[in-house]
């Protein structure tokens, strides 16, 4: 990452920490940047969520964490120049078609995944770099932490060993809610909780549910 | 650039003041090891640390005039409105009318300052906003709980930005009376709550109102309270009132704090939280530190407008 992307990365972390008042709260140890690569896995109601995310992040853990986003809406214009040189986001196709239609909550494929993206994924894993990664796979209205899609227990199962942490993004959707253009510049919280890991022959829908249930504590703490 | 002597003063008296504050704070650092009374010692000294920070900052708007009292007011507004609707439930369907508030409404309250345009200043947001927002609201479709959700953002704007905003609006009418009287205003308000604290820390027995505040007791406010009316007494100089005015004057903001105090923490006992924010280390949030100002400025505005100025 060269000089000027550096400087619009901090320039945003610090524009989005000041609108949201983004404080964050280490429910466990914040890992050492020589730590192993993990994946934070956050709730998702705004396009706001992961750059809040990233920036809540201490600067060196930041220069080593990258979000999973949609290819669909990351691909092109500014946001393709922001996505790939500034956040160095890794775009992943997130279902057949745009996007546009609202995919079912819990999809039952038989493969999970769509092509690639798990093996893509485990590469950066692999390459000892963190990821940001929503599990409800699209933007919900903020109430409900909708049912998780198969990608985070694949990701696990890929990748044995891997910790990932549950991050509960607090009103996000009030600063910037799904379909809004025009922020409003409320607090938010980023509750940072312990990590997981997929437990050995642990079936698919109970790590998912634990998972889930690990994210929802933190909203409740 | 000169600045106003007496302001210069009375700033320098207020940082002698917290001088020695910080020195026996420290002092008591070292006396006392008790875990009780370390957590109280440690309190105090985080409220002296912002203590220092604020006055700065209140020291460099009062010395810039209008501009910098308004600046200075104006980011208090926005945060303190930050502060309460971030606490207050709102619907998606209240998003543009919230967007409004912060971005439209406050503004213009703290533009109609600058331009000295009472007529409008005094109404804007009483009658203006109060038909507006509504309406945006209504417009987005959503009526669950309407009528709550409309009243919670007239109300924050009212507390949050037109009461606070009557505070610099003492400029309006002259510069230099108006920035001693915004020091006058400010000190006393404060004072009152840093005596009110310190006596119901030493004396206090009978809680006022246990449910809302358990920290307000009959002897804090009295002592207290009776102590910052015999400091409005004493920086009457500052101002153009009488010794007994100068009491009257000091009572009415003493009075019109503690009513603030009270109703601002009946709010966060009803949403169940201690504190608005975390802005200020030792203090809380933003509002919970202008609570007691945004009750004591606009009486204290009004009062002087009415009998001081033609």
């Amino acid at each position: 990452m060269n000089l000027r992307e550096q400087v619009v990365g901090s320039t945003l972390a610090g524009f989005v920490k000041l609108v949201t008042g983004a404080n964050a709260r280490w429910y466990a140890e914040p890992p050492s940047p020589e730590a192993r690569a993990r994946v934070y896995f956050a709730n998702h109601s705004s396009h706001l969520d992961f750059v809040t995310l990233w920036a809540s992040l201490p600067p060196r853990l930041r220069a080593c964490t990258r979000p999973v986003a949609a290819a669909d809406y990351w691909a092109s214009g500014l946001r393709a120049y922001l996505a790939q040189k500034v956040f160095r986001a890794v775009l992943v196709d997130r279902g057949k078609g745009t996007g546009k239609a609202p995919e079912p909550a819990a999809p039952k494929s038989p493969k999970g995944g769509h092509g690639d993206t798990i093996p893509r994924l485990s590469e950066v894993l692999g390459g000892g770099e963190s990821l940001i990664f929503f599990p409800e796979g699209t933007r919900g209205d903020g109430q409900e932490v909708a049912a998780f899609k198969s990608g985070l227990y694949h990701l696990c199962a890929t990748n044995p060993g891997l910790e990932v942490v549950p991050v509960y993004l607090e009103n996000m959707n009030r600063v910037l809610p799904k379909g809004e253009v025009l922020l409003v510049p409320l607090m938010c919280t980023v509750s940072f909780g312990e990590p997981v890991q997929l437990g050995e022959a642990e079936p698919k829908e109970d790590f998912l549910r634990r998972a889930h249930d690990a994210l929802c504590a933190m909203r409740d703490r | 650039m000169t600045f106003d002597p007496q302001l210069v003063h009375v700033l320098g008296g207020i940082l002698a003041v917290l001088f020695v504050a910080t020195a026996i704070g420290q002092t008591l650092k070292h006396v006392l090891q008790a875990p009780a009374a370390a957590n109280t010692v440690e309190n105090l000294n985080a409220r002296l640390n912002a203590w220092w920070g604020m006055v700065v900052i209140v020291g460099i708007a009062v010395l810039t005039g209008l501009h910098g009292a308004l600046i200075l007011f104006g980011l208090l507004s926005f945060l303190a409105l930050r502060e309460y609707i971030t606490l207050v439930p709102t619907r998606r369907g209240d998003h543009r009318a919230l967007f409004w508030s912060f971005f439209i409404v406050t503004p213009i309250q703290y533009l109609l300052i600058a331009n000295r345009w009472y007529g409008l200043f005094a109404i804007f947001i009483p009658v203006w906003a109060f038909l507006l927002l509504p309406t945006r609201m209504a417009l987005a479709g959503d009526t669950e709980c309407f009528l709550e959700r409309a009243a919670k953002v007239q109300w924050g704007l009212m507390i949050c930005v037109y009461c606070l905003s009557c505070a610099p609006a003492l400029l309006m009418h002259s510069a230099v009376e108006g920035a001693r009287l915004l020091l006058y205003l400010i000190v006393i308000d404060q004072m009152s709550d840093v005596f009110q604290y310190c006596f119901g820390k030493l004396l206090g027995r009978h809680k006022i109102a246990p449910l809302v505040s358990p920290n307000k007791t009959v002897e804090g406010t009295i002592g207290g309270g009776l102590s910052a009316v015999a400091l409005g007494v004493a920086l009457r100089f500052m101002t153009p009132f009488s010794v007994g005015a100068a009491a009257g004057v000091s009572l009415a903001i003493v009075v019109a704090g503690f009513a603030g105090g009270l109703t601002m923490s009946a709010i966060k006992r009803d949403r169940g939280i201690k504190d608005y924010g975390h802005l200020i280390s030792g203090h809380g949030g933003v509002l919970d530190r202008v609570d007691s100002l945004c009750f004591a400025a606009p009486v204290f505005f009004h009062i002087v407008r009415y009998f001081y100025t033609g």
